[in-house]
């Protein structure tokens, strides 16, 4: 009983947390690549940006159109009609099933970093005025990796889809499967998968957009298994990660592998889209997809 | 001292049983070298168990479905790029019943492992996995699948072939069959790469195989930055089928004789045997939707978390 009370005062305290960094990230997003203040560098190019310009922008850099990360809630923003966005799946609490050391403190670091409950939120939104299910992976809590909760939230994603009859969205950036959950976080695999198979059998349209980055457990499940794949210029996209690549074969990776051209010249995703014109493809898509009676 | 050391210490007292003639010797080395087994390879760690799922003698798919088919034919390629040797796929017959068999194969020479890639598969392998299962479902045969692979081929054909893209497939395609579907982990069961095999209705470990997210090695060097720690990490991984079974992921343990399948192979293959026929004939008495949605309820039951109910303030889901 102690431990459900315990567990009701976190969540209250981290629904505290959400609101504020809410609505920091009104004022000042992407705060990790982009940090507060008038100018930044970019990664990439290295030229000195203006933050705010930056974010105008769409969190692409004004100087080598290189695309930031962006965190869940701002994607949300940039993606959906203003003010439609309801979100679904609340109060998921994260478990540390094998008893790991400094998992729990971990979580709750990430929890506070970035404001939110896990590394995927999802809920009710529209798209150009078409209704969707929105849903988006945070590459900021612990690296977007897919533990229980991540994985029963993609689940619950597409149930509730199922359920109103509506097409699915899904920005996904992760690096894979949880370690720390270990064999739970293996499962979800095929959790996700059979959620994305009921949800077809219903005669809906599910969107997988790529996002830099998405490799391992998640490539292997939900990711690769939309209606329509779209990507984002120069993510990384892949099973194995770069490194584990070149440990493997001893040699180092030739330019641009794995990142989203590359995919499509393979034929493994339907378009790349810049991020400018996300919204307007995902419009015209859904658009695309309703029924004709 | 691990399994190994003691695996070699056996094997030095049985060579000098052989050196001697006198009976009475004999007999009472024997008594000696089963007690020292008794003792030394009962209550193993899980480390223990990792070295033994790697171990070179442990018996290969191919030897298993010798044992288990009455004749057994093999199918080649995904009709799309290629033949992965790592994975064998084909019809047999299991006790009078016609099943759809694949599995991950091992080699058992070094010269063989290179042609098998260590049980490590390309897309095209899953590809074929994925094709043999749609005839399986297509002419309503069982399929049995034995796992055993370090995990899926980290390279660059793969990668350019879709290796994520093949597993998913796999995953989802699994879950829509209307057939029954056994999964053995007869060794390692590494990761994604094992788990594209695994979606069944009824999921069994040997009692000395493994069924991780990744490599022990892997996970420490992730988690702790030091591979030596490897032995730790399967520690707190729980990857043994003791673990697995108690945690729910499996369903059911095939015991192996003392010390590990290698020192009875026959054992270890009538036991798995007797483990399929049994579930094959559990699996009968439900039709081909129930065996689909049971499946389907199986997985979408996994995960270890807590949910807060708003709309009812007083319990915890």
């Amino acid at each position: 009983m102690n431990d459900l009370i315990k567990a009701f005062e976190n969540r209250k305290s981290s629904k505290k947390q959400i609101k504020i960094a809410r609505t920091k990230s009104q004022i000042s997003s992407a705060k990790i690549d982009v940090p507060v203040g008038l100018y930044e560098k970019c990664p990439t190019c290295k030229e000195p940006v203006n933050t705010k310009t930056t974010i105008e922008n769409n969190f692409i850099c004004k100087n080598c159109g290189d695309h930031f990360r962006v965190r869940a809630i701002d994607r949300i923003k940039i993606t959906s009609d203003s003010g439609t966005f309801v979100e679904k799946g609340h109060g998921y609490i994260t478990l540390n099933p094998l008893f790991q050391d400094g998992y729990e403190e971990k979580v709750a670091e990430n929890k506070e970093k970035t404001g939110l409950d896990e590394a995927y939120i999802y809920g009710y939104c529209e798209i150009n005025g078409i209704s969707s299910v929105i849903g988006v992976m945070d590459s900021y809590f612990l690296m977007g990796s897919m533990g229980s909760v991540v994985g029963e939230k993609v689940t619950k994603s597409f149930e509730y889809a199922m359920y109103k009859k509506l097409p699915i969205v899904i920005f996904t950036a992760s690096g894979g499967a949880r370690m720390q959950e270990g064999i739970f976080s293996l499962m979800q695999m095929a959790k996700t998968s059979q959620a994305v198979l009921r949800h077809s059998e219903m005669g809906l349209l599910y969107i997988s957009v790529l996002t830099h980055p998405t490799t391992g457990g998640v490539t292997a499940s939900f990711a690769s298994l939309g209606d329509i794949t779209l990507a984002e210029p120069n993510a990384l996209i892949g099973f194995a990660g770069p490194r584990v690549i070149e440990q493997t074969i001893n040699q180092l990776l030739p330019e641009g592998f794995q990142r989203a051209e590359f995919l499509l010249e393979k034929g493994f995703i339907d378009a790349v889209i810049h991020r400018n014109e996300m919204k307007t493809t995902l419009g015209k898509l859904l658009m695309f997809h309703r029924r004709f009676q | 001292m691990d399994i190994l050391a003691k695996e070699r210490k056996v094997r030095e007292l049985e060579s000098k049983i052989l050196e001697l003639g006198n009976d009475e010797i004999i007999s009472k080395l024997r008594q000696e070298i089963e007690n020292y087994k008794q003792e030394a390879m009962t209550n193993l760690t899980a480390w223990d168990r990792v070295l033994l799922a790697r171990h070179q003698h442990r018996p290969v798919a191919s030897e298993y479905i010798a044992y288990l088919c009455d004749s057994f034919m093999e199918f080649h390629g995904d009709r799309n790029f290629s033949d992965d040797k790592s994975i064998i796929g084909g019809i047999g017959i299991v006790n009078g019943t016609v099943v759809t068999i694949i599995a991950q194969q091992k080699g058992k020479t070094v010269e063989e492992n290179l042609i098998r890639n260590f049980a490590m598969p390309h897309p095209e392998g899953y590809r074929k996995a994925l094709r043999l299962m749609k005839q399986a479902e297509k002419f309503r045969r069982p399929i049995i699948t034995l796992i055993d692979t370090p995990g899926a081929y980290p390279g660059l054909g793969a990668e350019e072939r879709g290796q994520g893209e093949a597993i998913a497939r796999n995953l989802l395609e699994m879950s829509s069959f209307t057939v029954p579907i056994i999964a053995i982990v007869i060794g390692e069961g590494g990761s994604g790469g094992a788990l594209a095999l695994g979606v069944a209705n009824t999921v069994m470990m040997l009692e000395n195989a493994i069924y991780s997210i990744l490599t022990p090695e892997g996970y420490a060097t992730i988690l702790w930055k030091d591979a030596s720690l490897a032995s730790k990490a399967a520690e707190v991984m729980k990857v043994t089928s003791y673990d697995l079974e108690e945690l729910g992921i499996i369903d059911r343990i095939i015991k192996e004789p003392l010390g590990g399948a290698h020192f009875n192979k026959m054992e270890t293959f009538k036991n798995t045997k007797l483990a399929i026929v049994n579930e094959l004939q559990d699996l009968k008495q439900f039709t081909g939707i129930e065996l689909r949605d049971r499946r389907i309820e199986k997985y979408r039951n996994y995960g270890f978390f807590q949910r807060f109910n708003y709309d009812n303030l007083k319990g915890v889901k």
